[in-house]
């Protein structure tokens, strides 16, 4: 089993040096980093299974108990969120065969693809403080290179925009780190999840709680602190876009929601509170930023602003059905949200633009795109009965149980702007007579189609086959909100 | 059996859109078979359903959150049902002629199709989730199809309009459904209903504006109306079916359905009477005043769902009883009249009332069913619409409160009603022909459609036992309890037949006198609701512009000053009032070679940003560091504070080497901006400082690090505490480090190497622009906001 666990980081780790291993043979890394996304998503369902069928699973590398060494851990939580990173890595490995040019491919990308693959898995997995800050690390410096590779002027101009508010970010997260360890003698998570709920109010623990809410709000791009995001999301390749509006910011609320639920549950009243305040903001400022713009990719990349709101809704909400919601709302996103962004790769390949004002006439010409359009677009607006629906009725439900009208009301009128800015691409992209010819498009457009399909058959079954994704979340909510099994099985016979 | 006769309309929609290029006869025989299958079928139901044993049929969805697929058949739903699937497939039938060779027309059957599931849904749903399902699935399906004829820009605002209208209605209508359910305990629209007490519960009041909402916005009350004239813009067979026969009854449907739990009380009739009131005069008004035919039986149409849910404020048997028999009776005319004036536009070219004359010449057949359609919107006898008009006249006078002021509206409606229903029905048919284009009788699917509806108002006026079942069941389900109901065609003399009697010299006058009624109208409105619309989504549209702008500036330093400041804020906050630790903060304890080596670090920190050259502010950035390699020194650290020299040595070397090509120095930033800056860094450091100071006053645990020291020897086999934990003890970090320098230089090499702008520019013509995905750049401007 202890191989079962490490492979999310172990999977991307040999692909990627078997990739480096191969450097003057693209094509032999592109078929490598296929088949190793493959085997990672296999590894993370199995992964899944195995902590549904036997509770958490925890591994003491390098066999130093805990708190000692470092500890990785897999709760329901952090499995869905695996099989998320397998899922996505999967799609968008298959979708760059078609849109990821011979040059990029010449240096580093499919490599590169699978270190940020890794460090995703390897955030989703520890059970340190510390050792996240690594994989934070890894995740930083993979996704700024991947942002600039290419060299062109905008996306040097996004990634050193990106690069230095993520520092920030690291800054933060760092000194926050080093002020917990020097206050509680601890790094391992669950260590410090047994001490900070040993006093009602631990010295301190309030003012670092909002470091740590700094710096990963930085990484989840909450209000105010999501500028790198838009800055940055349009100019790659549409494949790492994808990968990046996938997975990158949900490790932040991945981050948040684990601190904010295993760590600093100390004063919810204040911390909770605020991040619900934040979650509110957030979903209206990024709704709006999606608004005000009239590119493809940058509608896109302020909705992903918009819906990170509705995550850490949950968060603020802290009852289980809000946390299962959150849950719930994450799986929905990162599926959704990738899909979108290919397919806004698919109408840039036929038209060579994402400006929506220079394109038009999809759904006469392409019917079957419309469609493919419409399933994540309506979902993300939270049209019945896609993933998004539910994700939303979900936090409806548990806001208005607790009598927390005001961010119930934010929530809903922010969905129908998203239906607004959703129906603007479909009336410009779809609806609207073309305005200039197509390209010719080359042959491997083929591959660019397979992951489109085969999420927006993943959105519509989550929508329809709701209950045992609702049952999965709802068990990794009970999970998080009850802590004890986690810290048991970190910590064992220690305690 | 619901379930299926639900599903069956859009399994038929994904069959028929891929197929209609192919086989294309068979593809419109499914279209028209599939709703005329359904109406037998739920005809076939029907005996049971009016005996009073009504159908339920559970099917778990998602039991853990309380959403199921129920479905429900009484007398409410089956009446919907009946309309929906019986007019679904005359329209259908009507559509294969009126879009006769257009290109779309499969997509057309299909979205059809797709409505008519959703909306069978929408009145056959037991479960307050399901229902919102369908109800959202009828917006959307109304958006598609509202703006059918996509290339026309008003189309596609139009449909914008009305899903954004009913859209903020369905959300209210979500937030009410899960309020609902709180209060009664369950999402079972039965048990809602069952439920009881709910008029007292807390929450009432909320949930009562809200289903309001969703209701006033799906059914066009004022002031949200205005979104049904514009979706005008659909063609005639989307107007005839969603726009007036059913889709905007879900409204009434759903006050109908909820009526037993929510209404009487003191609020509901109010505001039902209210609106409904004043939505039925406004309708009928403006429609009187209306030139174009479609605006005129639009704006009629407004007014009969104000009249609809005026009823169901009254709230008497008798009153559901009429509201029932209207409620038919109107689909059948409405819908009739539409498809006519589909079939007028389509052989004349224009809608315009004031354009077209005397067409019974040329088109006698679409003339007789215009006429008796006409003739039931009228209210005139023979007809269902005449039955339907004396039952609002009997429950309005035996009305619980105001019953003078409720007849006397629907006297004023009925008189008005009879002008316009001559304007739509007789004026383009009468008298010496004038039209745009010779016209020709319409092909027979055009007329037999419209003619089906029209007969059936008629026949079911001659006999109206027959619809006696199905207007007693549905007036018993919206009452909650059993009602009696005999229909006839005459009922005696009486108020109500003088109501009409008036209502024919007074309308007749109008319709004599229109022209120069028309004349003293006021041209346009100054405020209406349309209007505030675009104002609000304009208003909205620009404040996004801007908060966007001042947010997202495209400057770093912007960014970087906000994100400081937040954390500052939230930080300082909690470690002023929600930790006292702070309080207690103590430097007294520092040496004073500590204090140089802090004053050393201090003054190379305000060197460096004073500074007028850039040299002098990396050698100054320089002396902080050595600084910081004292204090690791001064705390026990050689090691660390070698590797720190090192590196500051380094960057200061190579930032030298940068600058070389960078532009002269200059500052461009004004004063008070500095001032600012500095005073939030400032601050920012004071709270770091303040932060580290406090977190090193208390340490309520012991620290893991003695473990460390204990067994690096022993257990690890290394006697350097630094390398054992680097290597072995926290080996897994070291190892993500050492994945961080690897990226790191594949990152540096390839920034080196590889510029796509430079290889796009030297073989442009040999890359062909597909094979390469070109981002954003090529194509965008550089700045990240425009």
């Amino acid at each position: 089993m202890t191989l079962l666990l490490i492979s999310p980081i172990l999977i991307p780790l040999i692909t990627a040096a078997l990739c480096l291993l191969v450097w003057r043979r693209p094509v032999w890394q592109r078929w490598l980093g296929t088949a190793g996304a493959f085997a990672l998503l296999s590894a993370s369902g199995l992964l899944l299974k195995l902590v549904w069928d036997r509770g958490i699973q925890a591994e003491q590398m390098g066999s130093w108990p805990a708190p000692f060494g470092i500890t990785l851990v897999a709760d329901l939580f952090s499995a869905v969120m695996i099989v998320l990173a397998g899922l996505t890595g999967a799609a968008v490995f298959v979708y760059s065969h078609g849109n990821i040019d011979r040059f990029r491919e010449s240096f580093g990308y499919y490599p590169l693809m699978h270190l940020l693959l890794m460090g995703v898995c390897g955030a989703f997995l520890t059970g340190d403080v510390f050792n996240l800050y690594v994989w934070f690390e890894v995740m930083l410096i993979s996704s700024f290179v991947l942002l600039a590779l290419g060299g062109e002027r905008g996306q040097i101009e996004g990634a050193f925009k990106y690069v230095t508010l993520n520092l920030v970010s690291s800054g933060f997260f760092l000194a926050a780190v080093g002020l917990l360890y020097s206050v509680a003698g601890t790094l391992n998570m669950a260590d410090l999840a047994v001490k900070l709920r040993e006093t009602s109010n631990p010295p301190l623990i309030t003012a670092l709680a909002m470091l740590f809410l700094v710096a990963f709000g930085i990484k989840a791009a909450v209000f105010p602190l999501f500028f790198w995001l838009p800055a940055s999301y349009h100019t790659p390749p549409v494949a790492v876009s994808a990968m990046f509006a996938g997975l990158l910011t949900k490790v932040g609320v991945y981050a948040l929601i684990r601190v904010f639920t295993l760590l600093f549950v100390q004063d919810p009243a204040y911390t909770h509170r605020l991040i619900l305040v934040i979650s509110g903001l957030t979903m209206l400022t990024g709704v709006l930023g999606a608004m005000s713009q009239n590119e493809f990719r940058r509608v896109l990349s302020f909705h992903i602003v918009s819906q990170i709101g509705y995550m850490i809704m949950g968060l603020g909400l802290f009852t289980r059905l809000a946390l299962a919601a959150s849950v719930f709302y994450i799986i929905h996103h990162i599926i959704v949200k990738t899909n979108l962004f290919l397919v806004a790769g698919i109408v840039h390949r036929h038209t060579g633009t994402m400006e929506l004002k220079r394109l038009g006439g999809f759904y006469e010409s392409r019917p079957l795109l419309a469609l493919l359009f419409l399933v994540p677009a309506l979902s993300l607006a939270g049209v019945p009965p896609l993933s998004g629906f539910f994700a939303k009725f979900f936090l409806v439900k548990g806001g208005l149980a607790i009598e927390q009208y005001w961010i119930v009301a934010v929530s809903l009128f922010v969905s129908i702007l998203t239906l607004f800015s959703m129906i603007k691409i479909w009336a410009e992209v779809f609806w609207k007579p073309a305005s200039e010819p197509e390209q010719a498009v080359s042959s491997r457009a083929r591959s660019l189609w397979a992951p489109v399909a085969a999420l927006a058959a993943i959105t519509v079954f989550i929508g329809v086959g709701v209950e045992p994704v609702f049952r999965l979340s709802d068990a990794a909510a009970v999970q998080m909100l009850n802590p004890e099994e986690y810290i048991r099985v970190v910590l064992g016979g220690n305690r | 059996m619901l379930l299926l006769l639900t599903l069956l309309p859009f399994a038929a929609a994904a069959v028929v859109a891929p197929l209609w290029s192919r086989a294309h006869r068979f593809a419109a025989g499914i279209s028209v078979l599939v709703p005329l299958g359904t109406a037998v079928a739920l005809l076939s139901l029907a005996p049971a359903v009016w005996r009073g044993e009504p159908l339920l049929e559970p099917h778990a969805w998602a039991p853990s959150v309380g959403v199921s697929l129920s479905f429900h058949l009484d007398g409410l739903s089956l009446l919907f049902s009946l309309l929906i699937s019986g007019i679904g497939a005359l329209v259908l039938l009507y559509s294969q002629g009126y879009l006769h060779g257009s290109p779309n027309l499969g997509r057309f059957c299909a979205t059809l199709l797709f409505f008519m599931g959703s909306m069978l849904g929408v009145v056959l749903a037991n479960n307050l989730v399901a229902l919102f399902v369908f109800w959202e699935l009828t917006s959307f399906s109304s958006y598609l199809l509202i703006g059918f004829e996509s290339s026309r820009l008003k189309a596609r605002n139009a449909a914008l309009q009305a899903l954004l209208v009913t859209g903020i209605g369905g959300l209210a209508l979500l937030a009410g459904a899960v309020l609902l359910a709180l209060a009664a305990g369950s999402y079972e629209i039965t048990e809602v209903l069952a439920a009881g007490g709910l008029r007292q519960h807390a929450l009432y009041l909320p949930i009562l504006l809200l289903i309001l909402g969703a209701a006033f916005t799906k059914s066009a009350q004022f002031p949200f109306h205005f979104w049904l004239p514009s979706a005008m813009e659909a063609p005639a067979p989307v107007s005839a079916y969603l726009h007036s026969a059913t889709m905007v009854k879900a409204g009434v449907y759903l006050l109908a359905r909820l009526n037993p739990a929510l209404g009487g009380g003191a609020e509901w009739p109010l505001l039902l009477g209210l609106f409904g009131g004043a939505t039925m005069l406004i309708g009928v008004v403006v429609a009187f005043f209306k030139n174009d035919l479609k605006q005129i039986l639009a704006y009629s149409t407004i007014g009969v769902l104000g009249t609809l849910v005026l009823m169901i404020g009254v709230g008497t048997p008798d009153a559901f009883k009429a509201m029932a028999a209207y409620l038919l009776a109107h689909a059948l005319y409405k819908g009739s009249l539409f498809l006519m004036s589909g079939a007028v536009d389509h052989e004349t070219g224009t809608r315009d009332i004031g354009e077209l004359s005397g067409l019974r010449r040329a088109m006698p057949l679409t003339a007789a069913v215009a006429l008796i359609a006409a003739v039931s919107m009228a209210g005139l006898p023979p007809t269902l619409g005449f039955i339907g008009k004396e039952l609002l006249y009997e429950s309005a006078n035996h009305a619980p409160a105001y019953a003078w002021l409720v007849t006397a509206a629907l006297a004023v409606n009925g008189a008005i009603l009879f002008a316009v229903a001559a304007m739509a029905g007789y004026k383009p048919f009468a008298g010496p022909l004038r039209s745009p284009k010779p016209p020709h009788e319409a092909p027979w699917t055009l007329w037999t459609a419209p003619g089906v509806a029209a007969v059936l108002g008629l026949v079911l006026g001659l006999a109206p036992r027959a619809a006696e079942s199905a207007i007693r069941s549905a007036a018993s389900a919206v009452a909650g309890a059993p009602v009696s109901v005999e229909l006839s065609l005459f009922h005696g003399f009486n108020l109500p037949l003088l109501l009409t009697a008036a209502g024919v010299i007074v309308g007749g006058l109008l319709y004599i006198y229109r022209s120069r009624i028309a004349g003293l109208a006021p041209r346009s409105a100054p405020v209406t609701a349309g209007g505030v619309y675009d104002r609000l989504l304009a208003a909205l549209v620009g404040f996004a512009a801007l908060q966007t702008r001042w947010l997202q500036s495209g400057y770093l330093r912007a960014y970087l000053k906000i994100i400081i400041l937040t954390a500052v804020l939230l930080g300082g906050y909690a470690l002023l009032t929600r930790n006292a630790a702070a309080a207690a903060l103590s430097v007294s304890d520092a040496r004073f070679h500590e204090l140089i080596v802090g004053g050393l670090i201090l003054a190379g920190t305000i060197a460096t940003v004073r500074a007028r050259s850039r040299m002098i502010s990396v050698a100054a950035v320089g002396a902080v560091g050595v600084g910081v390699s004292l204090i690791f020194v001064l705390f026990g650290a050689p090691d660390l504070a070698m590797t720190q020299l090192t590196i500051e040595a380094l960057t200061v070397v190579l930032l030298v080497f940068v600058f070389h090509h960078l532009p002269d120095f200059s500052l461009k930033s004004r004063r008070p901006v500095r001032v600012l800056d500095v005073a939030l860094c400032a601050t920012a450091g004071v709270f770091m400082g303040a932060l580290v100071l406090a977190a090193g006053a208390e340490r309520p645990w012991p620290s893991i690090s003695s473990y460390f020291t204990d067994n690096s020897r022993d257990l690890a086999g290394g006697r350097n505490v630094v390398n054992v934990i680097l290597t072995d003890f926290r080996g897994l970090d070291t190892f993500g480090e050492i994945t961080v320098l690897a990226i790191a230089g594949i990152g540096v090499y390839a920034l080196l190497r590889l510029n796509m702008d430079e290889i796009r520019r030297r073989e442009g013509a040999r890359t062909a622009p597909s094979e390469a995905a070109i981002p954003a750049a090529t194509t965008a401007p550089d700045r990240e906001t425009p």
